[in-house]
């Protein structure tokens, strides 16, 4: 068993170029303790435990690991004395199993590798654990939330003293998430480990954090017990006045007739996972149908197969009364638009310009939506000023690659793309994944008023507090299949957590 | 949240976020910057191979001005090199718009050459510009057809097509020799097997006023076409979508299958018309001559090129040039022949490792102002 460190930061400054991502900001962690970092994206959370972990070289300010001053300067620093993080974004091999990411993660790997002893040892190791991930499945066949778990394994495999959770819990089940942070903060509390939590989740702040440390704009902006806070004095240091998001009122009945209709949809399955078995699914004008299930029970399969990035074996999917394939030409005819999870590797071309990008949609059709052969590039640049000023994007210029801008504005440009002109079905994937409180406000926005509009929204997401905002209609998927429909008022959350589970 | 660029962005306030009006033109000079640092490097790091052997670098470098650029003769010595290698180029730059690595231009140079060379023959007597129309028709039919195999069995089955292209390329210099040294064989050429003549009447004749061939005059409007086609119109923009990221292209309903098949059809047909250029123009019939490894030389000028068409006209005049100079620096300098590759290996090296440089240099990258 480990012992866990008691771990302080004193006057970090970092500087990139001109711009102080981080000013004079100490942050103490009580050993045995799970501390929030709490802010916005941009306030410097990341920042600071990059600089903690060694990745980013501080420019003033020193580090204390056990009340002794340790110079970190790179990572292998950190991982000598037992500092450790689980990334927002993955860090496994996704062409390796979950077993071989485990033993490659250890600095002491021998040249030949004893399977039969490791995998005794791992399956030991897996027993203790209170969430399970199949160590032979390769992680490139793992959903997201099953991908972040592993990551979170992996670290306590490697017997980490103080870790960091960067947003750990941004895929999963509420009873999942639940969960997991029980299982870290009991790790805490008997000893064994610090955890620190960066986050912009109150409520997990609350129930799960001793102590919480809050950031705005790279400055130091309040820290307490949670004991002590409200959620509202939280969001006060956070974003300076306490205010929730103004959510957008869903107004309208939906109509009668289905504009998305699924019948006996099946894909195949990979790695031992079921495929998709859809007997019935519709989606009405003016209705956003929430699709909740723990990650890996077939939602991305379905969003790949409404998407075109995924062939089905059987069924017939109908838009508005004609069957679709996903072709060009039928999206075009058909008003159907996606805004697909992870929206930079999914939905745009990183390399392409920021206006090529917002032009994606459209830079084959004229006004009337016929095809036309030569571009137009006039058109192309009005149209993409017109939605960077709509939209509110933020981009040193048009002509930028798309991959430079942020998490949020990326999803901004997605977003203006997609919903431009008349939205007759909407298929969205995620849509806030890794974006802060505003952009993720802004974003349901948007998708609210584009059923407000009359459009059909199937909305595929792993925040079920997101399904329970938005929907209309709330369905669940387990292992490739429906097994729950409920209204979207008045829907009980814990019945559809059992259904997601599989255990009602 | 976690990336410096998101960092960067959010230190933008709105009022700041006016554009970087320069930034297209850095950019624009970026491109070129990269490719000139290379080549001076390459020069330099040759230059030193060339002391350690005890040559003269100077003696060296103004002997090749002097074999490729600084007479007619010499010139016209490298563009007539040139012409081949702007359309075998194009064989790896239009798929490589995709994504894919083609490398097997070499087949479709020789059977385009061969088809050229059959068809003229039981065209005698009929209008030489017709003829050689027909010719030009059927090599680059001959090259599309050969390619898009590699395509087809990319888009359809998934296989790689680099490695199919390659063995696809020895398939079709096997089924050539075959050919040349069978069925079709002249039984008048000895030495060396080879088809019939194609007559010397549909022989094409040299650019008016020149020594040079049209077949430089083709490749640079291919080039063109080629370029016009990428960045000009929605096919290319498709296709510049599908080679940036094949998820969004899926998403955006693209025709992903087609698209592949389409640009190996259309760089094949490229690789083709240079092999019925060189019967057309240079053989007069087709035979091992072709086999010159033009299509492994335009992989190396389309990497150079960065895969961009116009990039690729002075690129194959450089290399054109380098292989013109070759026999005036073997006999005068007393260098190995192997000497102008060892040259080439340097500036490919040197090119590639300043592709690497692309996005890395702060001062062309764009600006947030205030």
């Amino acid at each position: 068993m480990t012992t866990a460190l008691a771990v302080e930061a004193v006057g970090i400054t970092k500087r990139f170029g001109p711009f102080t991502a981080l000013g004079d900001v100490s942050l103490k962690v009580a050993p045995a303790t799970v501390h929030a970092l709490l802010g916005e994206n941009g306030a410097g959370k990341s920042t600071l435990v990059k600089c903690l972990l060694g990745y980013y070289k501080a420019d003033e300010g020193s580090f204390l690991i056990d009340g002794k001053e340790e110079v970190i300067a790179r990572p292998a620093d950190a991982d000598r004395l037992g500092l450790g993080m689980v990334y927002q974004h993955f860090t496994l091999v996704p062409s390796m199993t979950v077993a071989e990411n485990l033993v490659m993660s250890r600095a002491d790997v021998p040249a030949v590798v004893d399977w039969g002893k490791e995998r005794a040892d791992l399956e030991k190791f897996m027993a203790d654990m209170p969430f399970k991930v199949s160590l032979g499945a390769e992680v490139g066949t793992l959903a997201a939330g099953e991908r972040q778990k592993t990551e979170i394994l992996k670290q306590l495999y490697l017997q980490r003293r103080f870790l960091v959770l960067d947003e750990p819990t941004s895929v999963l089940t509420p009873q999942e998430a639940d969960e997991m942070l029980s299982l870290v903060a009991d790790l805490a509390h008997s000893g064994s480990i610090t955890v620190a939590i960066i986050t912009h989740k109150l409520k997990e702040v609350k129930k799960f954090a001793d102590e919480v440390t809050v950031l705005r704009r790279g400055r130091y902006a309040g820290k307490g017990r949670t004991a002590d806070l409200e959620p509202a004095d939280m969001t006060a240091m956070m974003i300076g006045e306490p205010q929730a998001p103004a959510s957008v009122e869903r107004r309208g009945a939906a109509e009668a007739e289905e504009r998305l209709l699924v019948t006996s949809l099946r894909t195949e399955g990979d790695a031992g996972r079921a495929g998709l078995d859809i007997t019935k699914l519709a989606v009405h004008p003016r209705e956003i149908v929430g699709i909740a299930g723990v990650s890996g029970n077939g939602q991305k399969e379905l969003a790949e197969v409404l998407g075109g990035q995924r062939v089905p074996a059987s069924g017939e999917i109908i838009v508005g009364g004609e069957g679709y394939t996903a072709t060009r030409d039928e999206a075009q005819a058909l008003s159907v638009r996606v805004l697909p999870e992870e929206p930079l590797r999914n939905g745009c071309v990183p390399r392409m310009s920021v206006s090529d990008n917002l032009n994606l949609r459209s830079f084959d059709r004229d006004a009337k939506g016929a095809r036309k052969f030569w571009l137009n590039g006039s058109a192309m640049t009005d149209r993409a000023r017109r939605m960077i000023a709509a939209y509110g994007v933020r981009a040193p210029s048009r002509e930028v690659p798309i991959g430079v801008l942020s998490g949020g504005n990326v999803q901004r440009c997605v977003l203006a793309r997609e919903l431009d002109g008349e939205v007759k079905l909407l298929i969205v994937a995620n849509p806030c994944f890794g974006l802060d409180v505003k952009a993720v406000a802004e974003v349901r926005a948007r998708i609210v008023a584009a059923r407000n509009a009359g459009a059909a929204v199937l909305l595929i997401s792993e925040d079920l507090d997101e399904i329970l905002e938005l929907s209309d209609r709330i369905v669940v998927m387990h292992d490739g299949k429906i097994v729950y429909e409920t209204p979207g008022a008045g829907a009980d959350a814990q019945s559809i957590g059992a259904h997601m589970l599989g255990s009602h | 949240m976690s990336s410096v660029a998101q960092v960067g962005g959010q230190a933008t306030s709105p009022a700041a976020a006016a554009t970087d009006r320069f930034y297209p033109a850095r950019r624009a000079l970026e491109t070129v910057a990269g490719p000139v640092a290379a080549l001076l490097l390459a020069a330099i790091g040759f230059s030193i191979f060339l002391l350690l052997l005890g040559k003269s670098p100077t003696d060296f470098f103004a002997l090749m001005w002097k074999g490729a650029f600084a007479s007619t003769f010499s010139l016209e010595n490298t563009l007539q090199r040139a012409a081949p290698l702007l359309l075998t180029a194009l064989c790896v730059a239009v798929p490589a718009q995709l994504g894919l690595v083609i490398i097997g231009g070499e087949g479709a140079v020789v059977l385009g050459g061969l088809a050229a060379a059959v068809i003229a023959l039981p065209l005698g007597g009929v209008w030489p510009p017709l003829v050689q129309i027909l010719m030009a028709v059927a090599g680059a039919a001959a090259g599309a057809g050969w390619i898009s195999i590699t395509g087809l069995l990319r888009a359809r089955r998934g296989l790689n097509e680099t490695v199919v292209s390659l063995v696809m390329a020895y398939i079709g210099i096997a089924l050539f020799n075959h050919l040349v040294e069978g069925p079709l064989r002249d039984p008048a050429s000895l030495n060396k097997p080879s088809t019939y003549g194609i007559g010397d009447a549909n022989m094409m004749g040299p650019i008016p006023g020149t020594e040079l061939h049209p077949g430089l005059a083709v490749g640079v409007v291919a080039c063109i076409l080629c370029w016009v086609l990428i960045s000009k119109t929605s096919l290319g923009f498709s296709m510049r979508v599908t080679g940036g990221n094949l998820r969004a292209a899926q998403l955006q309903g693209l025709p992903v299958q087609r698209l592949i098949i389409l640009a190996c059809l259309i760089g094949g047909g490229c690789a083709g018309l240079a092999g019925m250029i060189e019967v057309a123009a240079v053989h007069g019939r087709a035979n091992a001559s072709l086999i010159a490894g033009y299509g492994y030389a335009g992989i190396l000028i389309a990497f150079l090129s960065r895969q961009n068409p116009l990039a690729i006209i002075p690129m194959s005049v450089l290399l054109g040039g380098i292989g013109a100079a070759g026999g005036l620096l073997q006999r005068r300098m007393d260098l190995p022949d192997a000497t102008v590759q060892v040259l080439q290996g340097f500036i490919f090296v040197a090119i590639l490792a300043s592709e690497t440089m692309q996005g890395r240099i702060a001062w062309f990258q764009p600006r947030a102002k205030g």
